[in-house]
């Protein structure tokens, strides 16, 4: 019985498909241990060189006033905020942290768009790239303190029928103007990444530009988009952050941190928990990008080039 | 003009292609190029690194212009032919998207001329089962092995049934052994859909077994120097050790040593 038919799947290697999420699950476990035993190492340290400071002079103050214990930092998150109020220092930090999030994000999508949308006219026309890209650049060297009363000084005076520009706007555009940039660098670093036989490719088939930016250009692209999303999404805090001290709306994180730290001689507990706010603020930004950086390179070999 | 031009899948006559014309590096790709290709032909074009066979097949593609002469593609201009997708075409490198399925890379040409999905995919099927593929329709293209993938880029050339197939060396990245096996496949295919063939390669075993004609080409500048016909009949894996196979390698060799072993083959073009 001659029963071996041309088998083309002799030489093929196997799929790999489903190992690659049981392993990527067990990753994620051993990475969540790894970053909990870190910041139990964290909080030893702090508290070995506060004892260190009770027999030795260091240059610093580890007295309980600039370096409060661990516990009292925990204590003091249930504490409420104002004497007699009735929300804990925790809650307030954490709504706090919650806006600034959103203000955060509003400022990511606006930034993402228009870099995106700047890398797409620039990969496009040479010229253009050309005369916009130092001008990215030189957009980036604007110290923030400087900008930030300029935009809510000009943003105040807008107002589009109704609507009233607030001090808020100003935030998100700062958060805005500082994810753009990494943004629109990395995307266009990306739509220059296809091969130059898969562009002929595209031309032999008489694509379109609009074709070829969307069916080669940009999914090519996604390898480099992504590391500079996570980049433009740790811009956006740190600008929110930013913006809302140096413009002092209310509401934010920023204006929290500066207005515990104003009360640190009594509560030095406070600020610290403020501070920790502002992390898990950007741990939780930096991870929303993580979860869309896995569903756009869901398709992709998990060797990325960039 | 005896015959009809539409008879004619590629009629080239006096082209050149220079490169940066009138600059210091100045650079003349092809030279007075005459190359006509019938309908149903297979043509190999032959010759060193450097001596134009890759640009004449991106002139003929409309990939890039001639600098002079006259060129007709499938009875039309060249760019029409490429704005009309009158031919398909395969590179050295496969090409392939990453992320897309293998069937998702066939369909590519077919979805950008505006094909519905239903149509779309029973034609890259149609196609996958062709090149032997139809079980990894669902599969990455980084899942496959380099035969593998050249062959699905071959599927994709003949996507929407272009009458002329343009190869650029489609072969050359492949191991021997795999490389036997798909000229094989190509000469299977060609019986199968009668299409005209213009395959740009540098192994002269690789071009006798293949072609009908062998268009022998020489660099600085590049220039057609000999047009050898092949005539193996029908071919099978014998045929790589018949007698007048080795014979017309032989002539192939020496006609791009410049040695001419015919004084039929003394040949115009030298200035």
């Amino acid at each position: 019985m001659t029963d071996h038919a041309a088998v083309p799947a002799a030489t093929a290697p196997r799929p790999r498909r489903q190992s690659t999420v049981s392993r990527r699950v067990r990753k994620g476990a051993v990475g969540a241990l790894w970053a909990l035993a870190g910041i139990l190492l964290v909080m030893l340290m702090w508290e070995l060189v506060k004892w260190v400071g009770t027999l030795v002079s260091l240059p610093f103050n580890t007295n309980d006033l600039s370096m409060p214990h661990v516990w009292t930092m925990f204590s003091g998150a249930w504490q409420p905020e104002v004497r007699g109020s009735d929300t804990t220092v925790l809650q307030a930090v954490l709504q706090s942290a919650a806006y600034s999030l959103l203000i955060a994000l509003g400022g990511f999508i606006i930034g993402v768009s228009v870099g995106l949308l700047l890398a797409i006219v620039m990969q496009r026309f040479a010229f253009l790239e050309r005369g916009l890209l130092p001008f990215v650049i030189a957009s980036q060297t604007v110290p923030l303190i400087a900008l930030a009363p300029l935009i809510t000084g000009i943003g105040n005076r807008i107002s589009i029928g109704p609507v009233q520009w607030s001090t808020t706007y100003s935030v998100m555009f700062i958060a805005a103007y500082l994810a753009f940039f990494p943004l629109s660098v990395g995307a266009l670093r990306g739509l220059h990444a296809p091969t130059a036989t898969s562009l002929e490719l595209m031309r032999s088939y008489a694509a379109t530009p609009r074709a070829t930016l969307f069916k080669l250009r940009f999914p090519a692209s996604l390898p480099y988009l992504v590391p500079a999303m996570k980049v433009s999404a740790a811009a956006a805090v740190v600008g929110t952050v930013v913006a809302e001290i140096s413009t002092g709306v209310r509401g934010g994180i920023g204006r929290l941190i500066l207005e515990y730290s104003r009360e640190a001689t009594s509560q030095p507990a406070k600020v610290y928990v403020a501070v920790f706010g502002a992390i898990v603020l950007g741990l939780v930004a930096a991870g929303l990008v993580t979860a869309l950086d896995l569903y756009l390179t869901r398709n992709l070999p998990k060797e990325s080039p960039a | 003009m005896t015959t009809t031009t539409s008879d004619l899948a590629v009629q080239a006559q006096g082209i050149w292609k220079v490169f940066n014309a009138g600059l210091a590096n100045e650079v003349t790709a092809l030279q007075d190029i005459d190359l006509v290709v019938g309908r149903g032909e297979f043509v190999s074009l032959i010759g060193p690194s450097g001596c134009g066979k890759s640009t004449l097949l991106r002139v003929i593609a409309d990939l890039t212009d001639a600098t002079q002469g006259s060129l007709q593609v499938a009875g039309m201009s060249a760019a029409q032919a490429r704005q009309e997708q009158r031919y398909g075409i395969a590179f050295q490198q496969a090409a392939l998207f990453d992320w897309r399925t293998v069937r998702r890379n066939v369909e590519l040409p077919l979805e950008l001329q505006g094909w519905d999905k239903g149509r779309r995919q029973a034609r890259a099927m149609e196609l996958l089962e062709m090149v032997q593929l139809a079980d990894f329709a669902d599969h990455r293209p980084w899942e496959l092995s380099g035969g593998m993938q050249q062959r699905v880029a071959i599927a994709r050339s003949l996507a929407v049934d272009p009458p002329l197939l343009l190869m650029d060396e489609p072969f050359g990245a492949l191991d021997e052994m795999t490389r036997e096996r798909m000229q094989n496949e190509l000469l299977r295919i060609r019986q199968e859909t009668g299409k005209s063939i213009i395959f740009v390669t540098h192994s002269i075993p690789e071009a006798v077994y293949l072609s009908d004609r062998v268009v022998v080409m020489s660099p600085r500048p590049g220039r057609i120097t000999d047009v050898i016909p092949v005539s193996l009949g029908e071919r099978d894996d014998d045929t790589r050790e018949a007698e007048s196979f080795f014979e017309s390698v032989t002539a192939v060799r020496e006609a791009l040593r410049g040695n001419p072993s015919s004084p039929a083959r003394a040949r115009v073009g030298e200035v």
